[in-house]
Formats: C-alpha cells, sequence, structure tokens
C-alpha cells in the first residue's frame, strides 16, 4: 500500500523540477507560492468545517426549539406533566419525560459503571496476558454492534423477562397498568450494556497508564493485589475513569432508537415497571407525524437534550483538563 | 501464618475477586450471547432471494437488495466528501497551524461534534438539509448528515496517524528544498495511509450501525434502481438503510424479517472490525 501511493507522485516530479531549474536558487517561484498558499487555505477551511457544523447545529437547535417556548409558555412546557398534544385541548408538559431522561440515565450509569470498572481491572490486572487479548476486543466489538440490534434482542428477550417479573410483582395489584415487559427498567438493562463498552475502554487505557512504581510501592509495603488495585491503582486512574464515566452518560442520554424498542411509548411517571418515553423516543416516535405546535414542541424537547449534551461536553473537557493537569 | 513473606488473606478480596470474575465472564457472554443468538434467529431468514430480492406484498417477497444498495450509496457518497475533509482538518491542525485560539476552537468542535448524539444529527439534517436545503427525505439529506457525524473520527485518527510519523521525515523533506505541500502530499499522507484507511473503516462501521441520525434524513424506502437514469435520481429520493428496515420490520412486529436483517448487519460489522484488526497489525509489522 505504502509503496503504491509513494509512487504516484513520481510522474509529476519531472515537470516540477524543469520548473524550478529554469529560475535561480534565491528567486521566488510564484507559481509555487500560490499553490501553497492554495493548499494552505483549503487546508484552512476543511479545519472549519467542525467549528461551522457546531455553530450551526446550536444556531437552528436554539432558532427551532425556541418559539415554543413561546407559544405555550416556559412553566406550561417545562414543567407540567400531561402530554397530550392531539387532544382538543391539547397539553404539553414534558416534565415527566426529563425526568425519564435523567433517572434512566442515572441508574444505567449505577447498573453499568461498576461492572464497566470491574470488567477493565480483570483485563489489566487480573487476567494473564492471553485472556485479557481475547476480552478486550470482545469487548471492543460490543461498541461496533448496532443500537438497533441491541434493540431488537431487548424487545425478543428482555422484554418477556420483565413480563414475567411484572406479574410476579403485581399479581395482587387491582390498578397496575400492565405493560407486557416494555418499561423502564428494560431501557435502564438496555442502556447499562450499551455504556459498557464505552467504559470499559477508557478505565482500561487509564489504568494502564497508571505509573508502575506506585503498583510496586503499594505491593513491597505489604498490601494486597486487590487492596492495591482498589486503594492505589483505581484512585490514581481517577481522572480517566472520571471521564469514561461522563462519556457513559453522554452516550447513555443521547440513545434513541433501541431504548424506543423497550421502553414501551407511553409518557408517565419514571417507576420501574411504567411504561416511559424519553427525551430521544420521544422524538423518534412523534417526529414523523407532528404538525403545528405539536412538532414546535418536538423541537424543544431536541433543544433540552442538546443543552444537557452541551453541558456533559463542558463537564468532559473540564475533567480531561484536570487529568492532564495531574498528569503533569 | 506469622511468615513476613506471606501476605494476611482478607476475606474481602476473595469476594471482590469473584465480583471481578462475575463481571469480565458477563461482558464477555453478553457478546457471545448476541453474536449466537443473532445467528440462530436470523440464519432461518437469510437466503439468497432474501439478499437479492425486493420486499413485495403483490408478488409476496420478502427482501433487502433495495436496502443494501441504499446502505452502499449512503457509504459512498458519505465517505468521498467525508474523507477529504476529516483529512484536510487534520493536516491543517497537524502541519500548519500554531498552538492558539482557533486551534483550541478547533479541537473543542470537534470534541463536541463526537459527542453529539445521532438524534441531534437527526434532527439538524432534517432541518437543514431536509427542509432549509429543500432536499427533503433522500439519501443526499441521509449522507451530508452523517459526514457530519463521521467528521471527528476521521480527523482525530489522522490527526494520530501524523503525529506518529517522525519529524525526521519532514525535516528531510524542507532540507531537500520541497513545499510544504509537496512534503504532505508525497511524504505525510502516504506515512500516515493506515491511520487514514483505519479511521476510514471505522467511518464505515459507523454508517452501517447508523439509524436515529437517518430515520428522519434519508426515509425508508427500499426500492432498487431500474435504469441507469435511476441510479443518480436515486440519490435524490429516499432510501432505507438496512438499520432503519430492521427498525421498521421489528416495529411491525414482521421479526423473522428483522433477525435476518440483524444478522447481515452484524457480519457486516464483524467483518470490519477484523479488517481494522488486520490493517493495524499487518502496518505495525512492517513499521518494524
Amino acid at each position: 500500500m505504502i509503496e503504491h501511493t509513494l509512487e504516484q507522485p513520481k510522474t509529476t516530479t519531472p515537470r516540477t523540477k524543469g520548473a524550478q531549474n529554469t529560475r535561480s536558487i534565491r528567486g521566488v517561484n510564484y507559481t509555487k507560492e500560490g499553490f501553497e498558499l492554495i493548499a494552505r487555505i483549503i487546508f484552512l477551511i476543511c479545519a472549519i468545517v467542525a467549528i461551522v457544523a457546531v455553530l450551526s447545529i446550536t444556531l437552528y437547535m436554539i432558532l427551532r426549539g425556541t418559539p415554543a417556548l413561546a407559544e405555550v409558555g416556559i412553566k406550561e412546557l417545562l414543567f407540567e406533566t400531561l402530554w397530550q398534544p392531539t387532544a382538543a385541548t391539547p397539553s404539553y408538559g414534558i416534565a415527566f419525560i426529563i425526568l425519564n431522561s435523567i433517572v434512566g440515565t442515572f441508574f444505567a450509569i449505577l447498573l453499568g459503571v461498576p461492572i464497566g470498572i470491574l470488567t477493565a481491572v480483570f483485563i489489566t490486572e487480573v487476567a494473564n496476558k492471553k485472556v485479557a487479548a481475547v476480552v478486550q476486543p470482545a469487548v471492543e466489538l460490543l461498541a461496533a454492534i448496532p443500537s438497533v440490534i441491541y434493540g431488537l434482542l431487548g424487545l425478543m428477550i428482555l422484554n418477556p423477562l420483565m413480563y414475567k417479573l411484572e406479574k410476579a410483582v403485581f399479581a395482587d395489584s387491582q390498578t397496575h397498568q400492565f405493560t407486557g415487559g416494555s418499561n423502564l427498567l428494560s431501557a435502564v438493562v438496555v442502556l447499562a450494556i450499551m455504556i459498557l463498552p464505552t467504559v470499559i475502554n477508557i478505565s482500561v487505557s487509564s489504568i494502564r497508564a497508571v505509573p508502575a512504581h506506585l503498583k510496586s510501592a503499594s505491593l513491597a509495603l505489604g498490601a494486597t493485589h486487590i487492596q492495591t488495585i482498589f486503594k492505589v491503582m483505581i484512585p490514581a486512574a481517577k481522572s480517566g475513569i472520571m471521564t469514561s464515566v461522563v462519556l457513559g452518560i453522554g452516550r447513555a442520554l443521547g440513545e434513541a432508537m433501541a431504548i424506543n424498542m423497550v421502553a414501551g411509548g407511553s409518557v408517565n411517571l419514571p417507576l420501574p415497571f411504567n411504561s416511559v418515553r424519553f427525551l430521544t423516543t420521544q422524538l423518534v416516535s412523534e417526529m414523523s407525524y407532528a404538525e403545528g405546535t405539536h412538532r414546535k414542541v418536538l423541537f424543544t424537547v431536541g433543544l433540552v437534550l442538546f443543552i444537557f449534551i452541551m453541558v456533559i461536553n463542558l463537564i468532559l473537557a473540564r475533567v480531561e483538563r484536570k487529568g492532564a493537569v495531574e498528569n503533569e | 501464618m506469622n511468615s513476613i513473606c506471606v501476605k494476611k488473606r482478607h476475606p474481602s478480596d476473595t469476594l471482590l475477586y469473584i465480583a471481578i470474575y462475575v463481571c469480565a465472564g458477563f461482558s464477555v457472554a453478553l457478546l457471545l450471547g448476541i453474536i449466537l443468538y443473532v445467528l440462530v434467529k436470523g440464519f432461518r431468514c437469510v437466503s439468497w432471494d432474501f439478499l437479492t430480492g425486493v420486499t413485495s406484498v403483490l408478488n409476496g417477497t420478502v427482501g433487502i437488495a433495495g436496502n443494501i444498495v441504499n446502505t452502499l450509496y449512503i457509504i459512498v457518497i458519505t465517505m468521498l466528501i467525508a474523507t477529504p475533509i476529516g483529512v484536510g482538518a487534520a493536516v491543517y491542525l497537524n502541519e500548519y497551524a500554531k498552538p492558539g485560539r482557533l486551534v483550541r476552537a478547533i479541537e473543542f468542535a470537534t470534541e463536541t461534534l463526537s459527542g453529539i448524539p445521532s438524534i441531534i444529527f437527526g434532527l439538524f439534517g432534517m432541518m437543514f438539509f431536509g427542509q432549509t436545503l429543500h432536499l427533503k427525505y433522500s439519501i443526499l439529506t441521509g449522507s451530508f448528515t452523517l459526514v457530519l457525524m463521521v467528521l471527528p473520527l476521521i480527523t482525530r485518527n489522522t490527526q494520530e496517524a501524523l503525529k506518529t510519523v517522525p519529524d525526521s521525515y519532514r525535516s528531510g523533506a524542507v532540507g531537500l528544498g520541497t513545499g510544504k505541500w509537496y512534503m504532505i502530499r508525497t511524504i505525510l499522507l502516504p506515512s500516515a495511509m493506515p491511520g487514514i484507511i483505519t479511521g476510514a473503516i471505522l467511518a464505515v462501521g459507523r454508517i452501517v450501525g447508523e439509524s436515529a441520525a437517518l430515520l428522519f434524513t434519508a426515509g425508508s424506502s427500499g426500492l432498487l434502481p431500474k435504469t441507469a437514469m435511476d441510479m443518480l435520481e436515486k440519490t435524490f429520493e429516499p432510501g432505507g438503510t438496512l438499520t432503519i428496515q430492521l427498525y421498521l420490520s421489528a416495529s411491525k412486529g414482521e421479526f423473522e424479517v428483522a433477525f435476518g436483517i440483524a444478522l447481515v448487519l452484524l457480519v457486516i460489522v464483524l467483518l470490519i472490525n477484523f479488517a481494522t484488526k488486520a490493517l493495524a497489525k499487518h502496518f505495525n509489522v512492517n513499521k518494524e
């Protein structure tokens, strides 16, 4: 591959050489200078695309997301819980939806992060090299599996299990609305699984980056391997692990398709066996047919999600900067 | 027990060891379980007709050829746009830019882009490309949206690759009197090619697995282009990728089809993953 690409420019070399030979070595080659300038400008434009993209996404989210706030009223929209966009007197309260996103993400992190960190410990400290060489790629593969497949499997495996659990828990209840297993609990489990690879990969690299002398010193002082791992290495890898947690929060908050398939679809209080909506699934399930104010409100839902994500991004940048300072 | 050479055993150590093994086992079992389940369930549905046919209620056939073609369209168009921009951005950041406010802004923007969830990209793509630029639901809208999504991935991988090119290459080239652009074209980019290709393959993997960003941008048609003219026009028409079709089939309760598509997707994703691994290994060996 390298040879092939290296050969290509050779055909153009003589022409450039010829052009140079006609001029003094101290002269200025205007064509060449022109080329350099154009190349520089093109590369600059490429680099600025990212800035333009972020700015225009921000601008669009704000421009399209705010009109509904004025139309419906900030209090009625953000702090009311009744969601009836197509009723005769429509009501657009998204408080439950916001609450569900927060609660769902929180419990997904609570469930996924310990599993992720312990798996990372296994890969870096406990397993021998051969086993680690199998486990780590397996974890990386988990990240590559499309979210719709997680959704499909959640729908086929997790939901029936949850339904059994639900029937057992609410056997005597008269008031409970049965969901067939499509509930907050299913969504939390799917989210926890989906953030695993993020948490594991970044934790692994931060635990590996812990200086060896810390580990040796701890072992030499008589601490057991486990004590060394949990009292010395993990605290030393703290900033990397924090980064992985923040990234996991971002991933869980933004996941749409998988949890749309397993969480049911009613706007409800975030209770484990309730069929629920998240900020993301709200968009997925209603954007296709929403019109008028309803549509504008959905853009506001998008804006709320976007603000959450931007806050997470800022926290992430801060955590990473802090980590960089500590490492110095 | 009282020897200083033997460390005291703590019962909590054993518990933590068990927890570590259980968690690691869970993570691996999860992957194996997913692969096996999809394999077993999907195997029944996948056949030659399924892969090469088109779903038609009239003929009573079920096929995903249209979705495969749509996925290919979106991959090709997205990569054709995203690769040059991503590589160019990385070259600028690594070779031209001096540390300062602009570089920090670009890097922060790239970081932010990679943190934005795909549903937001979908929303933006629908508003900007679909409505403002009047592309409506089309393969182009979907591709443009995905360009923004995979851009950080390509930029970052290229940057990493450029960083591994030794500075002596640069000094050597400049010493020989080449211009900067000539040096980039003939020395830096070829040396960084493995990293660029790895980034590109990873980006293809993300495109294949993407669904939320395409639902409101590329739409969901699964028809095949019939004539040569259709092939071009198709880019302006809606086209559902494999993931979108999987989602739609699952919501309609056609689980057989859904698992068939899941199997196809899984095979593609696994192949892409192995390809990147093999490439990385191959080039690492070459460098030594």
